[in-house]
């Protein structure tokens, strides 16, 4: 599939020929435009073409050109090898079982130009790390599928498994969540605005001016949000949580659902009159461009909005095993939290730790003990005076963290050595089960274990089925 | 376990130096401006400020305590806010030993663990540099046998 791309010896390849245009496209056609602008005169009145403005875009053109030359990666046994570099040479090894996450995406000139770009996302990788940029659509997909089946332990000429579309957004209600929460803020603005009339007549003039900007604005918040997050669609597979999303440029992005650290719905004040909510996944990765040391979460969009319905069934495939039921904390912990009392509630299992926290709107955290990376108790001063003490799970990642918020000083002081245990003994049994380890078509080791009369038992769908038959 | 006590004698040299600097600055600014009454008042000032900060210090550096467990490794700290860690070996990313001048001054050194969770903090400062060495290897040796994956 992807041999017609040229680049023989020892397997290597390079990325598709159009590339450099794709990746240089959309800056040199801006700077183009702006050239072509300011010649024909409309740009302000100093015509003529100057060499200036040529340089710019030959040179990003160039080095475009430069950099798919240099460029050739292939896939070597259990690791991905990418060769970069004119003058400093970069070779990366991306293994295969330390992928995090696949990621599909297409802006859209390599949309109508066919093309994909691979992002191969590992734990603390930086975010141009596992980036092919560009490949054909059918040679990026058969690249995912083998990547992903390698993952999983299995003969890198598995075709990619079926795929079970759980949910999608309707884009009517996408829009109106967005309008909704774009409404909160100008809701804010206009109360802002109301002060300043009554207090002084002359700022409203100011404000009306202004208006025409706030409105602009808020409409490319909404539309910003809307394309991107545009036919969002969740599909269970064998090899992960498939998402698609996008209006113009799309992403398909892939979860092995072992890798998930920590899940959270989010249920916003002005959500609740619909029950709609939020579900976001933390993988580790790299958050993007803020490059700091260390390990940080990705966070994912499962789903931008839903109803409780639709999030529960995906929660049970992204956690797969029984939920432990949540208590609460008790009720002096009222003259501590006044303003979050109302939600705080925690629960553990030796599987699954469960906490809900928030003010005014409503975050249920899931970490998974098998994921824990350290267990931290804290005690204020308040909190001992009254008794009291919060005890953090931390999973990989930046924020992601399940809180046991403001539990009982001897319940938290257990819950430490609790957790601390189950989460030794949850690693030790996920690290016997895990496909790596396994390393071979052994159907059902990962499998979820089977509950009955559960209706997402339809949903999640046999690990490793579609492999064996195939 | 706890820190070396070289470390409340480091912390004890830093209020002493620190606070007497003060006291001759503040001696001297009050002295000049309002004769040597007030800057006998401005020394028993920074005195008992310096006084308070050595007592804050003693407490804190009391707080510091770890054990080395089987599986993991737990810290505690604090004065007002009481912190404990318990960080498993097999979750360590890697180990910081480090040592600032005045820690160099008295042969100290900071021990830190990290993992992959930004808010695990499992930090112990003030171990003398053969304890440190040591803990370090130790971890280092533990986190490798035990290690799991993300």
């Amino acid at each position: 599939m992807t041999t017609g791309l040229g680049g023989g010896d020892g397997g290597w390849r390079r990325l598709h020929p159009l590339s450099p245009l794709v990746r240089s496209g959309r800056g040199v056609l801006a700077v183009l435009a702006l050239a072509g602008l300011s010649t024909s005169g409309l740009g302000g009145g100093s015509a003529g073409l100057h060499w200036y403005d040529i340089v710019l875009p030959v040179a990003v053109a160039v080095a475009a050109v430069v950099n798919w030359f240099v460029t050739r990666w292939k896939v070597d046994g259990a690791t991905l090898r990418i060769e970069t570099g004119l003058l400093r040479r970069d070779s990366r090894q991306l293994p295969i079982a330390r992928i995090q996450a696949v990621d599909l995406v297409r802006p859209f000139l390599a949309r109508m130009l066919g093309l994909a770009e691979l992002r191969v996302r590992l734990a603390g990788s930086g975010d141009a790390d596992g980036r092919l940029a560009y490949l054909t659509e059918p040679a990026a997909v058969a690249l995912r599928a083998r990547l992903l089946a390698a993952h999983h332990g299995l003969d890198p000429a598995t075709p990619e498994p079926a795929e079970q579309i759980v949910t999608s957004v309707p884009v009517g209600r996408l829009v109106g969540s967005a309008a909704i929460s774009t409404v909160a803020v100008a809701a804010v603005v206009m109360a802002v605005a109301v002060v300043i009339a009554v207090v002084s007549p002359a700022g409203l003039v100011v404000l009306a001016g202004s208006v025409v900007w706030w409105l602009v604005i808020g409409a490319m918040v909404i539309w910003r949000h809307v394309s991107t997050q545009y036919a969002f669609t969740v599909a269970a597979s064998p090899d992960g949580v498939r998402i698609r999303r996008g209006l113009l440029g799309t992403v398909a992005e892939t979860i092995p659902v072992q890798r998930v650290q920590a899940v959270r719905m989010i249920e916003p004040l002005l959500w609740r009159p619909f029950h709609w909510c939020r579900l976001e996944v933390d993988v580790a990765g790299h958050p993007g461009r803020d490059s700091a040391e260390g390990t940080h979460s990705v966070r994912k969009a499962l789903l931008p909005v839903g109803s409780p319905e639709e999030a529960r069934r995906l929660l049970r495939i992204a956690l797969p095993d029984a939920w432990p039921e949540p208590t609460r904390p008790p009720r002096r912990a009222r003259w501590k939290a006044p303003l979050s009392y109302h939600f705080l509630a925690a629960g553990h299992d030796g599987t699954l730790a469960l906490a809900v926290t928030g003010r005014v709107r409503r975050h249920t955290t899931w970490v998974p003990l098998a994921k824990t990376q350290s267990v931290r108790l804290v005690q204020g001063p308040l909190q001992r005076r009254l008794g009291l003490a919060t005890v953090h799970l931390d999973a990989a990642g930046r924020r992601a963290h399940a809180e046991f918020a403001e539990r009982g000083q001897d319940e938290a002081r257990s819950l430490v050595g609790d957790l601390a245990a189950l989460s030794r003994h949850a690693r030790k049994a996920a690290a016997l089960s895990a496909p790596v380890a396994t390393a071979g078509p052994a159907p059902g080791t990962t499998a979820p274990p089977p509950r009955d009369g559960d209706q997402a038992a339809s949903v999640a769908p046999p690990v490793n089925a579609a492999q064996s038959e195939a | 376990m706890s820190p070396s006590p070289r470390l409340w004698r480091m912390r004890c040299a830093e209020v002493i130096a620190s606070g007497g600097v003060l006291a001759l600055a503040a001696g001297t600014a009050a002295g000049l401006t309002a004769g040597p009454g007030a800057a006998a008042a401005a020394v028993a000032v920074v005195i008992a400020g310096s006084l308070g900060a050595l007592s804050f210090a003693r407490n804190r550096f009391r707080s510091w305590a770890y054990t080395e467990r089987d599986e993991d490794l737990i810290v505690e700290r604090g004065v007002m806010i009481r912190r404990l860690s318990v960080v498993p070996y097999g979750r360590m990313q890697f180990v910081d030993v480090s040592a600032g001048p005045v820690d160099r001054m008295f042969r100290l050194a900071t021990v830190k663990l990290h993992t992959a969770a930004a808010a695990s903090d499992a930090r112990i400062p003030g171990l003398e540099r053969e304890e440190a060495a040591r803990l370090r290897d130790r971890l280092a040796a533990l986190g490798e046998a035990k290690a799991a994956g993300l």
